[in-house]
C-alpha cells in the first residue's frame, strides 16, 4: 500500500525548544492513524506542519507526496482539516457553508449528501451559533469533506462531546476508512485511538515513544495478561509449588501473570485438582490507555528513550 | 484572482451583515441619527446674533467704525470684518459659507460730513431670508440713529445714509451641506475601521483565517471581497444621509456621478487600513488600542463635524496629513463647489494611499504561522 503521508527526521524548532525533535512515521493510504500524546507533547505542531499550516526547522515530509509547506495550495484541494474546536462565522448554516466551500474548491458536491454523511441533515439550515458542540464538529466535518479529500486530519474531533456524540463522530470516521480515505486522527481518548485506528504512535517531548498497531503496542509494552482468583490463600503457594507460577496474594485475592497463551488453562487445572476452595476468577489485560500512561510516566522520569516506527 | 471566489466570500459578508441586527443599526439607523442630531444642535445654535462680514472701504475712519459699533451693539449682528476687494466680496461670502455681508464704501465719512447722500450695501442670500431680514432691519436703525444725528442744514435734512440690497453671488452655504459630506465621511472611516480591526484579530484567535488558509481562496481576494462589502455599504449609507439632510433639514448638496470616486476609494482605503492595524498587533486588545489611536484624531479634525477651515492654522495643517481630510475634501468639492480638478486630486491622493496600504495589509496579514 503506498503510504499517503511520510515523515522523516522532522524537527520542529522554537528558539533553543524543540516542539518535535526528530520523529519518523508513515501512514499507508487507506487507514486510520491515531497520533496520541500528552498536552504539548508536540501532537499539534506536528499535524499542523502536515496539513501546511506550519513551517517545519528540519526532516523530510512528503503528504499525497507533497511537500506540505511549499505546495500547500495543491496539498489543500486533496486534504480535508478539523480543528480542534471548530469555528466559523456564527451567523452562516452548515448548508450555506458548503455551498461557500464549493464555490471556493470548485467542486459539484451536493450540501444535502454531504450533511446526511455526517448525521446533520435536520441542521442544515441552523446558523452556527445556534448549534451545539457535537453539531458544530459535524458541521466541521462536513465542510472538511466538500473537496472529497484522500486525507481527513481530525485534530481531537470529540473533546468536550458527550458520549452519544463521540459515538457518532466515531461512525462518520469509521464510514471514511469504509470509503478508501486516509485519516489522521489524534485525540486524547486512548480507547478512542484503540477502536479506531489501524495504526497509533505516541509521542512525549516531541519524541516519538511507541508506533505500531494498538495491539502490537499493548503487547510490546503492556505488562502480562493476569488472572486473579478468589479463594483460599493457600492456593497461592499450591501454584507456585505445583506449576512454578507467579502466584501471589493481592487483596486477598490470588493473582496469578499469564506469560503465556496456555497458562491461563493449566492454572485453573491445577486449582481444580488442588481440592482447595476457590469461588471465581477474571483474567486482565493492558489497555492501550494503561500503556500510554506508564510509557508516558516512564518518559517523564527520563528512563525511556525515544522508538523509531517500524 | 478567481472572480468565483471573491462573489462566494462577498455573499457570505452579505448574509453575516443583513443577520446582525447591531450591523445593520449602525449601518442604516445610526447616520440617521447622526445627520439628525448634528442638524439640530447646529441649527438651533444658528438662532442667536446673525454673523456679518464687513468690508470696509473707508479705511477704518472714525464715523465707519461708530457705525459698525453701533450696529455690534445692537446685538442682533455680531460684525466680523474682512479684507476682502468689493469686487470679490460676493463670491468670498459664497465661499465661506456666510450668508450676509455690508459693505461701507470709500468716502463713507466725508459724504456722512458734507451731509451728501451715501449707500451702504447689505449683501444677502435669498437661501436665507431669516439672516437677511435681520441684518437689513439693524442696518436701517442703526441708518436712521445716524441721520438723525446729523444736524440738518437749512432746508436739507434728508437721509444721509441708505443702504442697497444685493444678492451674494454664489449659492451660499449652511452648516447641514458642510455636514453631509462630512458625515458620509465619518462613516467611511469608523464602519470599516472598527469592523477591520476587530475581524483581524478575532479571526485569527478564532481560527478562522486557519480555516479559510485550507481552502483556495488568497488573501488578496477575502479583503477584496471586504472592500467591495463596504464600498455597496457606503453606496446605501450615503444615500440614507444625503436623503435625511434634505428632507429634514433642507440642505443644498449637488448630487453628482463625481462623489462616486470618494464611495470606492474611501472604503478601499479604510477597509485596508482596518485590516493592517489588525494584523500588526498581537492582541485583539491591542488592535482596538491601535485602531482607536488612528481613528480618534481623523474622526474630529478631518472636517467630519467641524470645517477644517475654521481651525487653527496648526489643526488645519495637521488635518492635511489625514487621508480621510482628502476624502471629505473631495466629496466638498464635488458636491457643493463643483472643483472638479481639485476633486479628482483628493481622490487620486486617496487611491495612491488606498494602493499601499492594500499591500502592506496583505503583506502583514497571515493566514498561517511562518
Amino acid at each position: 500500500m503506498p503510504a499517503a503521508i511520510e515523515v522523516e527526521g522532522l524537527v520542529k524548532r522554537y528558539g533553543t525548544l524543540a516542539a518535535v525533535d526528530g520523529i519518523n512515521f508513515s501512514v499507508p493510504a487507506g487507514t486510520v492513524f491515531s497520533f496520541l500524546g500528552p498536552n504539548g507533547a508536540g501532537k499539534t505542531t506536528t499535524t499542523e506542519i502536515l496539513e501546511g499550516l506550519r513551517r517545519r526547522t528540519e526532516g523530510e515530509v512528503r503528504v499525497l507526496g507533497l511537500d506540505p509547506w511549499t505546495e500547500g495550495a495543491k496539498l489543500h484541494q486533496q486534504i480535508g482539516v478539523i480543528p480542534q474546536d471548530f469555528r466559523f462565522f456564527e451567523k452562516i448554516t452548515p448548508k450555506e457553508a458548503i455551498e461557500y466551500y464549493r464555490a471556493l474548491f470548485g467542486t459539484k458536491v451536493n450540501p444535502k449528501t454531504l450533511l446526511e454523511q455526517v448525521a446533520l441533515s435536520d441542521k442544515a439550515n441552523s446558523r452556527y451559533d445556534t448549534l451545539s458542540g457535537g453539531q458544530k464538529q459535524k458541521f466541521g466535518l462536513a465542510l472538511a469533506l466538500t473537496n472529497d479529500p484522500e486525507i481527513c486530519f481530525l485534530d481531537e474531533p470529540t473533546t468536550g462531546l458527550d458520549p452519544q456524540a463521540r459515538r457518532a463522530i466515531w461512525a462518520v470516521i469509521r464510514n471514511l476508512k469504509r470509503e478508501g480515505r486516509t485519516v489522521f486522527l489524534t485525540t486524547h481518548y486512548l480507547e478512542e485511538a484503540e477502536l479506531l485506528a489501524d495504526q497509533v504512535a505516541i509521542i512525549d517531548h516531541g519524541k516519538i515513544i511507541a508506533a505500531g498497531s494498538p495491539a502490537e503496542i499493548i503487547q510490546t509494552h503492556g505488562k502480562p495478561a493476569r488472572m486473579s482468583v478468589e479463594g483460599s490463600p493457600v492456593l497461592a503457594e499450591y501454584l507456585r509449588m505445583n506449576l512454578g507460577a507467579a502466584a501471589v496474594v493481592v487483596d486477598g485475592k490470588i493473582s496469578v501473570t499469564l506469560s503465556n497463551k496456555g497458562d491461563a488453562l493449566k492454572i485453573l487445572t491445577a486449582i481444580e485438582e488442588s481440592g482447595l476452595p476457590w469461588t471465581s476468577f477474571t483474567t486482565t489485560h493492558d489497555t492501550l490507555e494503561d500503556v500510554f500512561v506508564r510509557l508516558v510516566g516512564q518518559m517523564d522520569e527520563g528512563a525511556l528513550k525515544s522508538e523509531e516506527s517500524p | 484572482m478567481r472572480t468565483s471566489h471573491i462573489v462566494a466570500d462577498f455573499r457570505i459578508v452579505a448574509r453575516s451583515y443583513f443577520r446582525n441586527p447591531v450591523a445593520l443599526f449602525f449601518s442604516l439607523i445610526f447616520p440617521i441619527i447622526l445627520i439628525g442630531m448634528f442638524g439640530l444642535i447646529f441649527s438651533a445654535a444658528g438662532s442667536g446674533s446673525v454673523n456679518l462680514v464687513v468690508i470696509n472701504e473707508d479705511h477704518n475712519s472714525p464715523v465707519s467704525v461708530a457705525f459698525l459699533q453701533a450696529l455690534n451693539n445692537t446685538t442682533v449682528v455680531k460684525v466680523q470684518i474682512v479684507s476682502v476687494t468689493p469686487q470679490n466680496f460676493s463670491s468670498y461670502l459664497g465661499a465661506n459659507g456666510d450668508s450676509v455681508g455690508l459693505m461701507i464704501p470709500a468716502g463713507f465719512q466725508s459724504d456722512y460730513v458734507n451731509h451728501t447722500a451715501v449707500n451702504l450695501t447689505v449683501f444677502s442670500n435669498k437661501n436665507d431670508p431669516s439672516s437677511a431680514g435681520a441684518v437689513s432691519g439693524a442696518v436701517q436703525g442703526v441708518a436712521n440713529e445716524f441721520n438723525l444725528r446729523a444736524v440738518c442744514t437749512g432746508k436739507s435734512c434728508a437721509p444721509i445714509v441708505g443702504f442697497t440690497l444685493r444678492n451674494v453671488g454664489s449659492q451660499v452655504y449652511k452648516y447641514i451641506d458642510y455636514l453631509i459630506p462630512g458625515l458620509i465621511g465619518f462613516s467611511i472611516l469608523t464602519s470599516p475601521m472598527f469592523s477591520m480591526v476587530d475581524i483581524a484579530s478575532s479571526y485569527r484567535k478564532d481560527g478562522i483565517f486557519r480555516e479559510l488558509s485550507l481552502t483556495p481562496l488568497t488573501k488578496s481576494e477575502w479583503l477584496i471581497s471586504r472592500i467591495l462589502w463596504y464600498v455597496a455599504l457606503t453606496f446605501v449609507t450615503a444615500a440614507i444621509m444625503i436623503g435625511a439632510g434634505i428632507l429634514l433639514f433642507g440642505a443644498h448638496v449637488t448630487l453628482t456621478t463625481g462623489l462616486i470616486p470618494f464611495l470606492i476609494v474611501g472604503p478601499f482605503f479604510f477597509v485596508s487600513l482596518g485590516m493592517l492595524a489588525g494584523s500588526v498587533a498581537k492582541t485583539p486588545e491591542s488592535a482596538a488600542l491601535i485602531g482607536n489611536i488612528i481613528t480618534f484624531p481623523m474622526m474630529f479634525l478631518s472636517g467630519t463635524f467641524f470645517q477644517v477651515s475654521s481651525m487653527p492654522p496648526g489643526l488645519q495643517a495637521f488635518a492635511r496629513v489625514l487621508p480621510l481630510y482628502y476624502v471629505i475634501d473631495g466629496m466638498n468639492q464635488v458636491m457643493l463647489f463643483s472643483n472638479t480638478t481639485r476633486a479628482l486630486t483628493d481622490a487620486l491622493i486617496v487611491f495612491g494611499l488606498s494602493v499601499v496600504v492594500f499591500l502592506a495589509a496583505i503583506r502583514f496579514f497571515k493566514w498561517r504561522d511562518e
